[in-house]
Parts: C-alpha cells; sequence; structure tokens
C-alpha cells in the first residue's frame, strides 16, 4: 500500500455493484448478426479493407487506421461481411454511422494471428507499439482514445510512473472489478509490458477500496514485482477520472489542458491493459470486451464477454431479457453514460456498461429554484463554482460561465446528482461548452477572413504605390505633395 | 430535438434530497426549542406563533398566485413556513397579532418575492421583518415578559390570551426586560456591568431559557441541541456558527478582560439574545449566505463581530438582525473571493507549471 494524497470535491453515490460484483464473467453465444461500426475511437473513422459478400476470420483486420490518431477493426468471429450500411451508432444522436454487417458462420475460426512477441519486456519498445496499434486497442475505461497513440507519450516525455486505473467509481458498473479479480496476472503482465515500452519506472495500481478481493487478487499478482504498488483509495466518486486517481496516488497535479503526462504519468484502464497483454503475448486484436449488464430492470445482471458488434438486445436477451419498461437506457455508469438511442444499437469497444434503470433507480424528481445551498461547490472534483454559473448560463451569460471555469468541467455529474433542486447542471454547462467552441471556432474563422483581407488590401495598396512611383519617375519630377503619397 | 426514450443527459441516478427535505429537516430541529418555548411563554405566545406562521404561508401563496406559478408545489417546498416560523422566534411572545401579519408583508412579498421568490432574495426575510418592525414599533418590539408556563398558576388561559394577543395586549406590570437589554439600560443610567450583571438571571437559567426574551433567544440550549442536529444531518457545515459564536465571545472576552466595568463578557454574549439562533439558524440561511466553506468561516466571523460591536456600542441592545442583514449585503462579494481553486490551476486561474515532485 503506498501513500495517499487528498482530492477536492467528490460524492458517494449509491454503488449498488453488489447486482453484479459476484457474478463471474461469462462468454454470451455468438448472435446471428454483428453490427461494426468504422468509429469506435477517438480520431478518425477506419479505412475499410473488405467489401460485402467477403469471407472473413475471425482476428481478420475489416478496417484500417486512417491518420496519426485512428484505431483499426477487426473481425470477431469468421463469417460472411453481408453489407456495408449506414446504422444508428450507439450515441444519444442517433445518428446512422458506416458499419460492417456481419454474419458469423459458427465456426469461429481464427485468421492467421501475428506472431506472439518473444521476451516482450526485452523487445524493442517500437515493435510493440506496432502491434498495439494493429490490434486496435482503445482505451476501454470509455475514453476510446487509441492506446498505441498514447504509448508514444514514452518519447515526447519522460513517464516516471504508469497508472493502472482500477477504480471504477461509475455504479453499477463491475467489469473492471472482475477482470482484476480473474485475470490479475494478465492486467499485471500488459501494465509490466507498457512501462516498458514507455520507459517507466514504477507502476502504481488504483483501485477503490470499496473492491477488497480486487486489490488482494491484484497484490498477489504484483507480489513478485518490486517496481508496482497497488493502492486502495477512496470510494469517492469521481476518482476513476485520470487526473484525479493521478493526484491521490501520486499527489502530482496536472496542470489544466495538459496531458497527465505532463507531470510524468500515464493512466491506462484495467480492461485495455489486459487487451494489450493479449496482443502482445497471444497476437490476438481487440475483439470483444467484458461489460456489465446491470440494473434493475435486467432479470439475470451479469459481467459478460460480448463479441464488438453484438446489438444491446442480443446482450440483454443473454441476460434473461428484462423483467419491465426500463425508466432509463444506459450506455456506461449512471454517473456519466450516454442514453441509448434504441436496443439495436451495437456494443462497442468503449461500452463498459449497459444498465437498464427503473425508475425507483433514476430517483428523477421535476427541477426546482436553486436555494444556494453550495452543495455543488464542495462536489465539484474540479474547484469549479456550479452554482455561479449555471446563474450566467441561464442567463445567457456564456463569456461570465466561461470565466469562472465552465471549460474546465469534465462533466462527472458530482453536481447534479448532489443538487437538492434537481436542476441539471452538467447539462447547462455541456451546452454552454458547446456554444463555446462554436463561437470560438467562429471566432477564429473570421480572425482569419480579416488576415487574408487585411493582406489583400496591403497587397493592392503596394501594387498601385508602385504604379505610382513608375508613373512619376516617368513625369521626370518627384512629386512634393506628401498627401499624394498618403493617398496612394 | 429529442428523440423518445432519449430524454436529459446523465447522470441519471440522484442522491436522495430535495428542498422540501432540507426544509423540513431545519423545522425539525427548530421543534424542540419551539415546543419548550411556547409550553415557557404559554397561550399567547402559541397564537401568535400559529398568526405569523399562517401569514407567511398567506402571503407567499397570494404573491405566487399574482404571478401566475404554481401555488401548490412552492407551498410544498416549506421555505414559507421556515421564515413564518423564524420571524415567530424573533418577536416577543406576548406581542399582538398584527406584528406577525406585518411581519409576514414585510418579509414574504417585499423581502423575497420583489426579488423572484426563492433563492434570489438578497436578505434573510425574516431579518428583514424582524428589523422593519423594531425600527417602526420599538416599544412594542420590546415588550418582553418573563416566561408564565402553560397551566401555570398566573399564567393566562385561553381567553385571557386572545385578549392579550388580539385585544389588549400585555397587561400592565407584567412586562419585563430582556438581559441584553437591562444591561444596557443600566449602562445609560452610569451603572457599570459589574453592578447590573448580577440582577440578571444566571447563567444557568439563561441557557435553559428561564428568563424573558423572544422564543428563540431563550433556551439557548435546546436551540444549540437542533443546529448541532442540522450539522450531523449535514444540513449545515460548521463554518458559520463557529465564525459566528467565535468571533462574539472573543471580542466580548478581550473587551470584558480590558474593562469589566463597560464590556460584558464573551459567555454572557453567547447565551444571551438571539447569539446562538442566529448563528445556527439565521446566519446559515443558504439564499443570503456565501455558498463556500472560507465564504461562510468569513460571513460568520463577520456577524459575530457586527453583532458584537452593535450590542455594545449602538442604540440597540441586540444586533444579530442587523448584523446578518449587513453580512448579506457582503456576501455577493465574499462569493466572489472565496472561489474555490480549480483542478490543475493556480489561484489567479492560470495552468500550473509543468513541475514533477521529485
Amino acid at each position: 500500500m503506498g501513500s495517499l494524497f487528498p482530492v477536492r470535491g467528490g460524492v458517494h453515490p449509491d454503488y449498488r455493484k453488489g447486482l453484479t460484483s459476484e457474478k463471474a464473467i461469462v462468454a454470451m453465444a455468438m448472435p446471428e448478426l454483428l453490427y461494426l461500426p468504422l468509429q469506435q475511437h477517438v480520431g478518425a473513422p477506419a479505412q475499410l479493407l473488405v467489401a460485402a459478400g467477403e469471407r472473413v476470420r475471425k482476428g481478420q483486420m475489416l478496417a484500417r487506421c486512417d491518420g496519426a490518431i485512428s484505431a483499426p477493426l477487426h473481425a470477431p468471429t469468421s463469417g460472411l461481411i453481408k453489407d456495408i450500411a449506414e446504422i444508428t451508432a450507439p450515441h444519444p444522436s442517433g445518428l446512422a454511422q458506416t458499419t460492417v454487417v456481419l454474419e458469423p458462420d459458427g465456426l469461429d475460426e481464427w485468421t492467421n494471428l501475428p506472431e506472439p512477441i518473444p521476451d516482450p519486456l526485452n523487445a524493442d519498445p517500437q515493435v510493440i507499439r506496432e502491434r498495439v496499434a494493429n490490434s486496435g486497442i482503445v482505451g476501454m475505461g470509455g475514453a476510446v482514445f487509441p492506446a498505441a497513440v498514447k504509448l508514444n507519450l514514452g518519447s515526447q516525455y519522460k513517464i516516471e510512473t504508469l497508472l493502472v486505473n482500477g477504480a471504477e467509481c461509475e455504479p453499477y458498473v463491475t467489469c473492471d472489478d472482475r477482470v482484476m479479480r480473474e485475470y490479475a496476472s494478465e492486467v499485471i503482465d500488459g501494465a509490466r509490458i507498457m512501462a516498458h515500452v514507455m520507459g517507466a519506472a514504477k507502476i502504481i495500481v488504483g483501485i477503490e477500496r470499496n473492491k477488497p478481493q480486487a486489490i488482494e487478487a491484484m497484490t498477489k499478482a504484483a507480489a513478485p514485482y518490486a517496481e508496482i504498488t497497488v493502492i486502495g483509495v477512496p470510494a469517492q466518486y469521481p476518482m476513476g477520472y485520470a487526473h484525479e486517481l493521478i493526484l491521490a496516488t501520486t499527489g502530482r497535479e496536472t496542470p489544466a489542458g495538459k496531458r497527465t503526462a505532463e507531470v510524468g504519468v500515464v493512466a491506462y484502464n484495467v480492461g485495455t491493459t489486459r487487451a494489450i497483454d493479449h496482443a502482445v503475448r497471444l497476437g490476438r486484436p481487440l475483439i470483444s470486451r467484458v461489460v456489465t449488464v446491470s440494473g434493475g430492470t435486467v432479470r439475470e445482471p451479469g459481467n459478460i464477454v460480448v463479441p464488438i458488434g453484438a446489438r444491446v438486445a442480443d446482450v440483454i436477451a443473454f441476460c434473461g431479457g428484462l423483467t419491465s419498461q426500463p425508466a432509463r437506457l444506459i450506455n456506461g455508469g449512471p454517473m456519466m453514460g450516454q442514453p441509448l438511442p434504441s436496443l439495436d444499437v451495437p456494443v462497442v469497444k468503449g461500452t463498459a456498461g449497459i444498465l437498464a434503470l427503473a425508475a425507483s433507480e433514476v430517483n428523477d424528481a421535476p427541477e426546482s429554484p436553486c436555494i444556494r445551498c453550495g452543495s455543488c461547490v464542495d462536489a465539484c472534483p474540479c474547484g469549479l463554482v456550479p452554482v455561479e454559473m449555471a446563474a450566467y448560463i441561464r442567463k445567457d451569460n456564456l463569456q461570465g460561465a466561461a470565466r469562472l471555469g465552465v471549460g474546465d468541467c469534465i462533466g462527472c455529474g458530482s453536481c447534479s446528482w448532489v443538487c437538492p433542486s434537481h436542476i441539471p447542471l452538467v447539462q447547462y454547462f455541456q451546452y454552454a461548452n458547446g456554444v463555446l467552441s462554436d463561437q470560438e471556432r467562429e471566432r477564429r474563422k473570421n480572425a482569419r477572413t480579416k488576415s487574408l483581407a487585411e493582406a489583400h488590401a496591403h497587397r493592392l495598396e503596394k501594387v498601385a504605390a508602385a504604379k505610382a512611383a513608375t508613373q512619376a519617375a516617368r513625369k521626370g519630377a518627384p512629386s512634393h505633395t506628401p498627401t499624394d503619397k498618403a493617398s496612394a | 430535438m429529442s428523440t423518445p426514450g432519449i430524454g436529459p443527459s446523465a447522470p441519471f441516478t440522484h442522491a436522495a434530497t430535495n428542498v422540501q427535505k432540507t426544509m423540513v429537516t431545519v423545522l425539525l430541529a427548530l421543534v424542540p426549542a419551539t415546543a419548550f418555548n411556547l409550553y415557557l411563554f404559554g397561550w399567547p405566545a402559541i397564537l401568535l406563533f400559529a398568526v405569523t406562521i399562517g401569514a407567511c404561508v398567506a402571503a407567499e401563496a397570494i404573491c405566487v398566485a399574482l404571478t401566475d406559478r404554481p401555488v401548490q408545489p412552492t407551498l410544498l417546498d416549506g421555505s414559507a413556513v421556515l421564515t413564518g416560523w423564524l420571524l415567530a422566534m424573533s418577536l416577543p411572545p406576548w406581542a399582538p397579532w398584527w406584528t406577525g401579519v406585518l411581519g409576514a408583508v414585510f418579509a414574504i412579498p417585499l423581502a423575497k418575492q420583489a426579488f423572484g421568490g426563492l433563492g434570489q432574495n438578497v436578505f434573510n426575510p425574516a431579518m428583514v421583518a424582524r428589523v422593519g418592525l423594531l425600527i417602526s414599533f420599538p416599544v412594542v418590539m420590546t415588550a418582553w415578559v418573563v416566561p408564565h408556563p402553560l397551566f401555570a398558576a398566573g399564567s393566562p388561559g385561553l381567553a385571557e390570551a386572545i385578549q392579550i394577543t388580539f385585544g389588549t395586549g400585555v397587561p400592565d406590570g407584567v412586562s419585563a426586560a430582556s438581559a441584553l437589554g437591562f444591561v444596557k439600560t443600566e449602562l445609560t443610567r452610569g451603572i457599570p456591568v459589574s453592578q447590573s450583571l448580577p440582577q440578571v438571571p444566571d447563567l444557568m437559567d439563561m441557557a435553559l431559557g428561564l428568563r424573558a426574551g423572544s422564543l428563540g433567544e431563550t433556551s439557548v440550549l435546546l436551540v444549540l441541541a437542533g443546529g448541532l442536529f442540522l450539522m450531523a444531518r449535514r444540513i449545515i457545515s460548521w463554518h458559520t456558527p463557529v465564525g459566528m459564536l467565535g468571533a462574539l465571545f472573543v471580542m466580548g472576552t478581550l473587551f470584558h478582560a480590558v474593562n469589566p466595568e463597560r464590556f460584558t463578557d464573551g459567555v454572557f454574549h453567547l447565551v444571551s439574545g438571539a447569539s446562538v439562533l442566529g448563528a445556527f439558524f439565521i446566519a446559515t440561511d443558504y439564499v443570503t449566505s456565501p455558498v463556500s466553506k472560507p465564504g461562510q468561516l468569513i460571513f460568520g466571523i463577520g456577524c459575530g463581530l457586527l453583532t458584537w460591536v452593535i450590542r455594545t456600542f449602538a442604540g440597540y441592545p441586540e444586533g444579530v438582525a442587523f448584523a446578518v442583514l449587513l453580512m448579506n449585503s457582503l456576501t455577493p462579494i465574499i462569493d466572489q473571493y472565496t472561489r474555490p481553486r480549480r483542478f490543475g490551476r493556480s489561484r489567479d486561474g492560470e495552468p500550473l507549471p509543468a513541475k514533477r515532485a521529485p
């Protein structure tokens, strides 16, 4: 156990992890169809390598990286590419996205996987980075940032510590808990490989103390390695936010608007670490993930290994279906998750949880006037003053909100959760940040237009001046009136 | 542009809190002190208490109805009841019915609804009402009585109480001075504190409430118990009460040590007047006090200092209401200067330098 540093704010929501925390991870049966969107990560969508009608094998690359920040996509099983279609993505916008529709053939036949990297802890970091990049691994805690791009940070910054993020502070979600309990050695091995790639001398595993079995399993798996410290951190939402967990475990505060690498720390979710271990040791790309399926209306909640692309409806059917109409259907946790537009959207690489909550769990209430109780100020982990920012936004004074730091809001929802008046504060801030970034884009565009116009006018002036000078020279007499020059 | 089934953004779960629960908890905390004092001051106090709360609720209902807002949810939030309750606790227990009604007019339409209703008012409504009444009707508002417990010999029955509250007022020869008022009057007559103080009820009687004063000023111990209950329920934090009582105590003790003939001591300041009620129930009013903890501490200290200054040097024997109102006006400024430091930024809002721990 290492030392702990105090962090600001935070709340203690009703965790309700007991619904699934004792349910061992089980794999679901392969559904009839898989829907694989080309963009399941931050950055550019992957570029298609296959066409409809083609047969693919399990682990075969279906779409490749496009540009510096992107991630490829692989077939979760063998089968037939039935279609390349525009299909509703698991995003609250409900917008469609280019999606590969794969019909499994039931053979589950592997493609020729790349060879395991021998002795990865002494291998050339570049070889491992390439392997991770080709395996389509993204941040599986929900950030879905391409893991290989993050591994490159080792060449730009001096990384001292690799932080394995096992905080899992979202209520209900227990997939990381189960992964740590059941596959601790894989998580630890992956972390050691990544620490080697980034040149980090130390590894810290941060786990909230409401997961004692996970702490125990990880401590045991880490015991042979002196460079690894497993730290039990207070169960205090949003402890799983990387900046917060880094502050709690290392005492280092990441400067605003900077990467955590700036303070010598890079954080990875336990699922990501394990996926990297699989890619390096087994040559397997990311084609499935553990998803917590939970909530009061799910008949048999559990932690399920879901092939990427399985529809939410199929996953819920595997869990015995729903007992009643859910009040909310969520992709992720209840604090920061996204509402699911329908049950027909697929599970993607960033789906940690599928929650079907009953009305009693949502605890919804109509909004009432702010009584300035200050609970939101105490709860905010970012040191913001939600009550004041909301007042500005309500008056459409977005610049006022920006001055108070609305741009620093991480959207953790602590303020909304604690508000006795049930004011949707996070929604206010997301709205403000959306409009502010639009305005900023517009301002930049205008500034660019203006500077181009000025440069153009300046060029015209120069041309006119040159013309005037030649004419004056032709006349043989220089102009004596300075006003001529000024007007030229 | 919401698709059916999407609804608002996260979070999709919520703490089991609401405004009504908060208000009801505060009312619960006031029950022991109020019940005991209603018993001590008998039927006239009970009548005035009921009239004041009724008037505040009625005033709120009328204002809300006049502005076409839903009446029932507004009344159910409990804020008008709380305002009426606190106002009733600051009135002389045998004051006539119209003080409660006029107080309600000061508190609800003028101090609260004119600003936009719950959460919008700058000044504490109950204290605006108390100060408005005190300045307008100084004699009525300082006609204290010593306790006349319910059903005790010599206490007014219901019929007599109706006479007192709705008719002739406090009978002659019953009124008594509050401890703070007595000491102040004696001082103006040239009698030093050291001689006047032994004549007020002893500290124990003061603390229990066996003395003249308003419902909220007497029985300090029960008010304190209510305040500690609020702290235990995390409705309020220690910052405002400790700041206010601490400042009052320190000023009293210091000046008493320097000149005991002129200045009353710190403990006397704590148990007399509305110190404890003010510190736990008035100065902690969410709407009119700062939102951050450091701000609340500053606010509390300011209330304590001003209370001591007014009690000691001004014309009025009690200064809690004035002190709270003065500090209310400073709340926006205190808020502005006590914002927390933002994550990853220095106090002035600039990003932290990228330095590493060794």
